[in-house]
């Protein structure tokens, strides 16, 4: 069956059955940019917003979204327009093999959202559900700090 | 100066990683493509009697079933290695036997992922189990075999005896090993454990293929090693490989857990016997199962040292649990020695002696560190001993010890990879420097003092302060080759052909900046592809810290080649001799021109245009191949500091110094990543990550839940400097940096641990109860003699 999902500000009929997950739905939508880590709730990199509340979407069942606002990473920001977060990942080596960055970014949007000026350790503590091999972190942290700064001295506040 | 080396560039694929935009293995979906689940074995050791699989070949929507009954048993090896591999041949796609839980039983290839997973449940299986072997300890000359006359064999000619368990052994010795620590003042003999560990690579291992629209089969694939994977699916799947084409798409982590050919057989046989796409995506469990491990590793070192805490001998003794298959058993195992030894290259007698030996349990593999982590556990407390013992600074004794420029090591020659390694002489190192910078801004020599009465003191937190001397490898010395092709394009850009694999490494960017280096042209005129076995020239893969270095290379000439062309055709055009001609910021210009002299110039669109279209018609490209005579060693010093809550057993880790040689850091700032993602991983490693098996071989924490991982909240201050030598023998002077630093948390930690509490950590992961067993001063079960 078919059912209509809000995508980053956009209407979308998408294929849908009963026991799937919203990242299942969102995936098979086209909506690649949602990665699938271990579909257990505990990597993050599926991460997306719902009504901007960040959620694992592997932990969604996707009939329960109804017209609830989904928003991935795409939503934030994309090739052709880069949020902030998404420059400062990209030019401050936050991003390796890039799998877990969608959700990092996520995690990280919705930080900025809630707490522009963070300090490192409740950045840290925004992106504990995230888990990444490649970089140990570090990066991803300063990225998001330089993000939080330079936003600030932009005067905006992120939104969707 | 160097414009374009050196230099902090963002990744050529940055913006799209993290806006989502490329694609991994997993998001290439084709139409009327089948999904692949797979059956694995729930049992250890057991024969397969029967297997019915009538009830889900009945089944809606199934359309395909592989298992021995229909798919010929081909022995090889899935590491994916230079040919022949040095791994012994003793696998095969879907055999009779199973030995261990995880082993493949069988595949159904339908409509839907769900009806595939459906249909394995109605497989019906009869095993006949069989008494399996879970110690490793006890495999040597175990009366169960695990491969018994199963036809298993080495490729190249080693050792290999699967009748006494036996699934690799090397072995070298120099000088006088027994007569020398007989004859030295002081002696030490300790044993050291180290456990299984997942890659954890965020990215599942997959695989997803179809024929083309001639009927040749292409394998899209998250694999560190494509040109591998073809020649490796054609033995084992019966293909040409005329008829195969590799794609590494991006990839998402792979830390050696995808330097192994799994999936791609699989999809294979299911797309040329079907004639449709299908996909096959591993769950976590099974990534965590099924694929490969870092293996469960012993040593043991004994040593002979005289006062002045000079060594006499060192006898490093390895036992390695290769698990099921003997997948990188006998090149892990040298490197254990290889990779250490060494470093403290004034010891005159040296033995090393090691065995991987068969289990049934989960199938050891590459993993950054490659042996070195698994041995420089046992060594960086050695020499932590010893200093303590002679009452030396181990900064200080590192210092004298450690193999400088312009000298060597026997054990280069003595530990090769399968064969007889590569003599060298050390020509570039900043150890020293590494281990003066490092000590200062860990506070070495102030902490040292200021926390050693920790270990007699009664309060409950003790903090102290250690740290580890490190070494690695630069690529594989006479055995691994890279390639590169280029050609010039109208507007001054170039394509950059490579088979290297970034697997997320930034090595497409690396490889851009070297051309870049030598064209003096920006990176972002460097149109990298890479990892395509039609399109791309063969690379060994991505795999024994060789890309930089060793696919560095081959760009680096194949550039030079090039830059030699455009001068040709400038010359011509300059009507000026070669030899005054540069190529400077995308033009070709006369060198040291005239003071009042316009500077002859011509734009490298305009030599491309006239190569193309005017004169001395021709396209700009070339081809270069590289093998490396030699094998450079990065160094690093890792100093950790820590809080040791001799209440719960919990060690804390307050700081974390790493300073690192990796020769010239082609991008700093990627090299800074690798080694903080190293050394965390690393930490991870020492404190947490283990395999816990049921007493039936069942892996019992199989997600990333029980497993444990760290996470961001979890990680200490870190900080990582790079202290840059000059390799020669390197592109721009560039040595490895992506394994080296997952070799020094173990070490390290342990040395803080005694600093803090004057105990020893024998067995990794120090968990809060196994800390608390050594505070108590509990026997070890097998206490080191």
């Amino acid at each position: 069956m078919r059912a209509e999902f809000t995508v980053n500000g956009a209407k979308r009929l998408l294929d849908v059955n009963p026991n799937e997950t919203l990242l299942q739905v969102l995936r098979n939508g086209g909506f690649t940019e949602v990665k699938s880590g271990c579909q257990e709730g505990e990597c993050g990199a599926c991460l997306v917003l719902l009504e901007g509340k960040p959620v694992n979407s592997c932990q969604v069942l996707a009939m329960s979204v109804g017209k609830k606002r989904i928003t991935t990473v795409k939503g934030i920001g994309s090739l052709h327009a880069p949020h902030i977060l998404q420059k400062t990942f990209a030019r401050m080596g936050a991003d390796q093999c890039g799998f877990c960055s969608p959700g990092m970014v996520v995690a990280a949007y919705s930080l900025l959202k809630k707490n522009p000026k963070p300090t490192r350790e409740e950045i840290a503590s925004a992106l504990d559900g995230n888990l990444c091999r490649c970089t140990g972190y570090v990066k991803i942290v300063d990225a998001v700090a330089r993000a939080a700064e330079e936003l600030a001295k932009e005067g905006g506040e992120p939104h969707v | 100066m160097s414009k374009y080396v050196n230099t902090s560039v963002e990744k050529v694929d940055g913006l799209a990683l993290v806006t989502g935009e490329e694609y991994y293995t997993n998001d290439f979906t084709f139409d009327g493509m089948l999904h692949i689940s797979v059956l694995h074995s729930p049992y250890p050791y057991a024969v397969i009697e029967e297997i019915d699989d009538s009830g889900a070949k009945a089944m809606e929507g199934v359309v395909e079933v592989l298992s021995f009954k229909n798919v010929r048993e081909i022995l090889y090896t899935t590491a994916g290695q230079g040919y022949p591999e040095p791994s012994p041949y003793d696998t095969v796609l879907f055999g009779k036997v199973m030995r261990f839980v995880g082993d493949n039983v069988c595949a159904v290839a339908a409509e839907t992922k769900e009806i595939a997973d459906l249909a394995l449940k109605k497989i019906k299986v009869r095993y006949k189990q069989l008494k399996p072997l879970l110690d490793f300890e006890a495999s040597e000359g175990s009366p169960t075999i695990v491969h018994d006359k199963d036809g298993s064999f080495p490729k190249i000619p080693v050792f290999h005896d699967p009748a006494k368990n036996i699934a690799a052994k090397v072995e070298a010795d120099i000088g006088q090993f027994d007569n020398a620590l007989e004859h030295s003042e002081h002696r030490l003999d300790h044993t050291f454990y180290v456990p299984y560990a997942s890659h954890c690579a965020m990215e599942p291992h997959g695989a997803v293929s179809y024929l083309d629209r001639r009927g040749r089969l292409v394998i899209i694939s998250a694999t560190q090693v494509p040109f591998h994977v073809r020649r490796i699916v054609s033995a084992v799947a019966e293909i040409p490989v005329s008829k195969i084409r590799v794609i590494k798409p991006r990839i998402g982590g792979g830390f050696g857990g995808k330097q192994e050919v799994l999936l791609e057989p699989i999809v294979a046989l299911v797309t040329w016997r079907t004639k449709r796409p299908a996909k096959l995506v591993y769950s976590r469990k099974e990534v965590f199962v099924s694929t490969r491990t870092r293996h469960q590793y012993r040593t043991r070192f004994r040593a002979g040292f005289n006062r002045d805490g000079s060594i006499e001998a060192l006898h490093l003794d390895a036992l390695e649990n290769s698990g099921a298959y003997g997948s990188h058993a006998l090149t892990v195992l040298a490197n254990a020695g290889s990779k250490t030894l060494p470093l403290l290259n004034k010891i005159p007698n040296l033995r090393f002696t090691g065995k991987g030996v068969y289990t049934n349990l989960p199938v050891g593999g590459a993993y950054r560190g490659y042996g070195a982590t698994e041995s420089y556990f046992g060594y960086g407390q050695v020499i932590d001993m010893i200093c303590e013992e002679t009452h030396n600074d181990i900064v200080e004794y590192y210092k004298k010890w450690s193999i400088k420029s312009g000298e060597t090591s026997p054990i280069f020659r003595a530990l090769g990879e399968g064969k007889e390694g590569v003599a060298m002489n050390v020509t570039s190192t900043s150890l020293n420097e590494c281990l003066d910078l490092g000590a200062r801004l860990s506070g070495w020599y102030e902490k040292r003092k200021q926390y050693a009465h920790s270990a007699a003191s009664e309060e409950r937190f003790r903090r102290g302060i250690g740290m580890a001397a490190l070494m690695q490898g630069s690529a594989i010395p006479e055995i691994d080759m890279a390639s590169a092709y280029m050609k010039m394009n109208d507007d001054g850009s170039f394509n950059l052909l490579v088979g290297a694999t970034d697997l997320g490494t930034g090595s497409d960017t690396v490889l851009a900046q070297i051309a870049s280096e030598v064209l003096d042209t920006p990176v972002e005129k460097i149109i990298v592809t890479s990892s395509d076995t039609d399109h791309t020239p063969f690379d060994k893969g991505a795999y024994a810290s060789s890309t930089t270095y060793l696919s560095g290379h081959a760009v680096k000439k194949c550039a030079e080649e090039i830059k030699r062309q455009i001068l040709v055709v400038g010359a011509d055009i300059l009507e000026l001799p070669v030899g005054e001609l540069e190529i400077e910021d995308g033009r070709v210009v006369k060198k040291n021109p005239g003071r009042n002299e316009e500077v002859p110039a011509v734009s490298l669109a305009e030599i491309c245009q006239s190569s193309l279209y005017q004169k001395r018609q021709a396209q700009i490209q070339a081809t270069a191949s590289h093998v490396s005579p030699k094998s450079p060693p990065p160094f690093a010093a890792h100093f950790v500091e820590v809080e040791v809550d001799t209440a719960t057993g919990v060690i804390k880790l307050l700081n974390y110094v790493a300073t690192v040689d990796c020769g010239t850091p082609i991008n700093p700032t990627l090299a800074e990543g690798q080694a903080q993602g190293a050394i965390v991983n690393g930490i991870s490693y020492a404190l947490f990550e283990d395999y816990h098996f049921s007493p039936q071989g069942i892996l019992l924490n199989d997600t990333f839940g029980k497993y444990g991982m760290l996470t961001a909240c979890d990680i200490p201050p870190i900080t990582v400097k790079l202290v840059a030598s000059y390799e020669e023998s390197g592109p721009f002077g560039a040595k490895s940096v992506s394994e080296i630093n997952i070799n020094g948390a173990l070490p390290a930690i342990a040395n803080a641990f005694h600093h803090a509490t004057g105990k020893r950590l024998f067995r990794a992961p120090f968990t809060p109860e196994y800390v608390l067993s050594v505070l108590e001063g509990k026997k070890e079960r097998r206490s080191p003699k």
